[in-house]
C-alpha cells in the first residue's frame, strides 16, 4: 500500500521490571487502514496500542503519529488530540450525564461553546443510534449503550485514528453486536482503526490486515482471508483453534 | 443510635434519682437551675460552649486547608515531591497532643523570636494552631484516600479526550472524589470537638477548663463532670446526625 503512513512504531521494547512485555515490534499503518490485533492474554497487544496514545511509556524504540513523534517535546499532547480512544471498561465520567460525558473535552480542551459542543454531540449520538439518552447518566444505560456512548465520546474530539482495547470483552454476549455495528460503519467511513479483540467475524469483515501477536512479539501478520484459511506458524494456529472451538 | 439514646437516658435518671436521694453523697443542686446559685453555676458551665465550637471550626478549617496541600504533592509520581509529603503526615501523627500543645504554647514564640518573629501565641491560638497540624496529617489521609479510590481509566478517559492534568483534576476526578472525601472529613471534625477540651489545660476558657474551675471551687466533680459529659455529648451528637445527612445526601448523588 502506497497511502499515507500515519503510524509507524519501530523496535518498541518495554518491560514491566523483568517482564519483557513487548519485545522489537515493528507496525506501520496507512492512513485509512483497519488493523485487528489478537492473540492470547498478556501478549502485549493492548500494552501496544495503549503506547500509540503515550498511556503507556515504553523504553526503547520509537512510536510517530500522523508524523509527530511521541519522544518530541509536548508530542504526546498532540498525538492525543489527533488519536481517539476505547476503553474495554467504557470510562465514561460517572458523575456527567451522556451528552456533558461528550462535550466535556470539545468545551474544555477545543474552546468550543455549549452550544456547538451540544450540537457536535447530539449529531455523533444520533451516528451512535442513542440521542433519547442524552440526558441520562451513565450508570443507567445498558453496557452497550454505554460503550456507543464511550464511542461517541472519542468521535466528538475528530479523530484522524480510533484505537479499540477490547471493546466488547465487558459487555454481554447480546450486545455484542450492537457495538459491533457501530464500529463497522465507522470503518465503512473510512476510518483508521486499531483494534485489539476476540470478535473473530469482526476482523474477518472489516480487517484489511489481521496482527498477531504472543509473548511480546508480533508472530504474524496478513489478510484475514490468508491468515484464517493458512496460519503460517503453529503458535497462531492453535491460538485459533482455541477461540475458534465454540 | 436508639440503643446508645436509650442508654443514655438511663443512666442520666439513674444519677439524678441517685442525686435526689439527699444522702450526703450527691448534690445536684450545685447545677440546679431552680435556685439561683445552680443556674449561674449552669450558666458559667455552657458559656464554654462558644469557645469550644469556635475553636474546633477554625482549627478544622486550617486542617482542612493544611491537609490538602500536604496530600496533593503526596500524590505525585516523583519520589522526591512526594518524599516531604511522607516525612510530614509520619512525623505528625507520631506526636500525641498534649506534648505538642505545651511545645506550641510554650516553645513556638521562643523559637520564633530568636528567628526574629517576635510573636505571642496566646491560650486561643496556641490551641488552634496545635489542633490544626496534629489533625491534618489525618485529613491529608482522607484527601489522597478519597482521589486515589477514582480508578484510574477516568484519568486515561479524560486526557485521551485531550483534558490537561489540571483540567482532569478539576472536572473528572475532584468532583468524583469529593463525595468521598467531605463525610469522612465531617466524621474527623468530631474528633476535633472532643480533643479541643485539651486546650483547658493551656488556661483557655472553654467547656472543660470552665467545669474544672467550678469543681475547685464547688467540691462536686462528679455533677459537673456529668454535665460537662453531656455537653460534649450534645455537641457530637448534632455533628454526627449533619454527618449522617452528608453521607446519604452523597450516597445518592453518587447513584443517581
Amino acid at each position: 500500500m502506497n497511502a499515507e503512513r500515519v503510524i509507524e512504531i519501530s523496535s518498541l521494547n518495554k518491560s514491566f521490571g523483568d517482564f519483557q512485555v513487548l519485545t522489537n515490534v515493528d507496525l506501520n499503518v496507512s492512513l485509512g487502514e483497519r488493523i485487528v490485533i489478537c492473540g492470547p492474554s498478556g501478549s502485549g497487544k493492548s500494552t501496544l496500542i495503549r503506547c500509540v496514545n503515550g498511556l503507556e511509556q515504553y523504553d526503547s524504540g520509537s512510536i510517530s503519529v500522523d508524523g509527530i513523534s511521541l519522544s518530541a517535546p509536548g508530542g504526546v499532547e498532540r498525538v492525543r488530540a489527533e488519536v481517539g480512544m476505547v476503553f474495554q471498561q467504557f470510562n465514561l465520567f460517572p458523575h456527567l450525564t451522556v451528552i456533558e460525558n461528550l462535550t466535556l473535552g470539545p468545551m474544555k480542551a477545543r474552546g468550543l461553546t455549549r452550544k456547538a459542543a451540544d450540537a457536535l454531540a447530539m449529531e455523533y449520538l444520533e451516528r451512535v443510534r442513542i440521542p433519547e439518552q442524552a440526558g441520562k447518566r451513565p450508570r443507567e444505560l445498558s453496557g452497550g449503550q454505554q460503550q456507543r456512548v464511550a464511542i461517541a465520546r472519542s468521535l466528538c474530539m475528530k479523530p484522524k485514528i480510533m484505537l479499540f482495547d477490547e471493546p466488547t470483552s465487558a459487555l454481554d454476549p447480546e450486545m455484542i453486536s450492537e457495538v459491533l455495528d457501530v464500529m463497522v460503519e465507522l470503518a465503512q467511513d473510512g476510518m483508521t482503526m486499531l483494534v485489539v479483540t476476540h470478535e473473530m467475524g469482526f476482523a474477518r469483515k472489516v480487517a484489511d490486515r489481521m496482527v498477531f501477536m504472543d509473548s511480546g512479539e508480533i508472530v504474524e501478520t496478513g489478510t484475514p482471508a490468508d491468515v484464517f484459511e493458512a496460519p503460517k506458524t503453529e503458535r497462531f494456529k492453535a491460538f485459533l483453534e482455541k477461540i475458534l472451538q465454540h | 443510635m436508639t440503643r446508645v439514646f436509650r442508654f443514655w437516658m438511663l443512666l442520666g435518671a439513674c444519677l439524678f434519682v441517685a442525686g435526689c436521694s439527699g444522702d450526703g453523697t450527691w448534690g445536684w443542686y450545685v447545677i440546679d437551675p431552680t435556685t439561683s446559685q445552680g443556674q449561674s453555676n449552669v450558666r458559667f458551665l455552657i458559656g464554654g460552649f462558644w469557645a469550644t465550637i469556635q475553636l474546633s471550626l477554625i482549627a478544622a478549617l486550617m486542617s482542612m486547608t493544611l491537609g490538602l496541600l500536604v496530600a496533593l504533592p503526596g500524590m505525585s509520581t516523583n519520589r522526591w515531591v512526594r518524599l516531604p509529603s511522607r516525612v510530614y503526615i509520619e512525623f505528625v501523627r507520631a506526636i500525641p497532643l498534649l506534648p505538642m500543645l505545651f511545645w506550641v504554647f510554650y516553645g513556638l514564640p521562643v523559637v520564633m523570636r530568636s528567628l526574629g518573629f517576635p510573636i505571642t501565641i496566646d491560650a486561643f491560638w496556641g490551641a488552634i494552631i496545635t489542633l490544626a497540624i496534629s489533625d491534618s496529617a489525618f485529613t491529608a489521609e482522607i484527601y489522597r484516600s478519597g482521589i486515589q479510590s477514582i480508578p484510574k481509566g477516568q484519568t486515561e478517559a479524560a486526557r485521551t479526550v485531550g483534558l490537561t492534568y489540571n483540567q482532569t483534576m478539576r472536572y473528572v476526578i475532584l468532583p468524583q472524589a469529593i463525595r468521598r472525601i467531605l463525610p469522612p472529613l465531617a466524621n474527623q471534625f468530631i474528633y476535633i470537638v472532643k480533643m479541643s477540651a485539651f486546650a483547658s489545660v493551656i488556661g483557655m476558657q472553654e467547656l472543660t477548663r470552665r467545669a474544672n474551675e467550678l469543681v475547685v471551687t464547688e467540691y462536686r466533680p462528679l455533677e459537673i463532670y456529668s454535665l460537662l459529659i453531656l455537653e460534649y455529648l450534645v455537641l457530637v451528637l448534632i455533628i454526627s446526625f449533619f454527618v449522617r445527612w452528608l453521607e446519604r445526601k452523597m450516597g445518592a448523588d453518587e447513584s443517581r
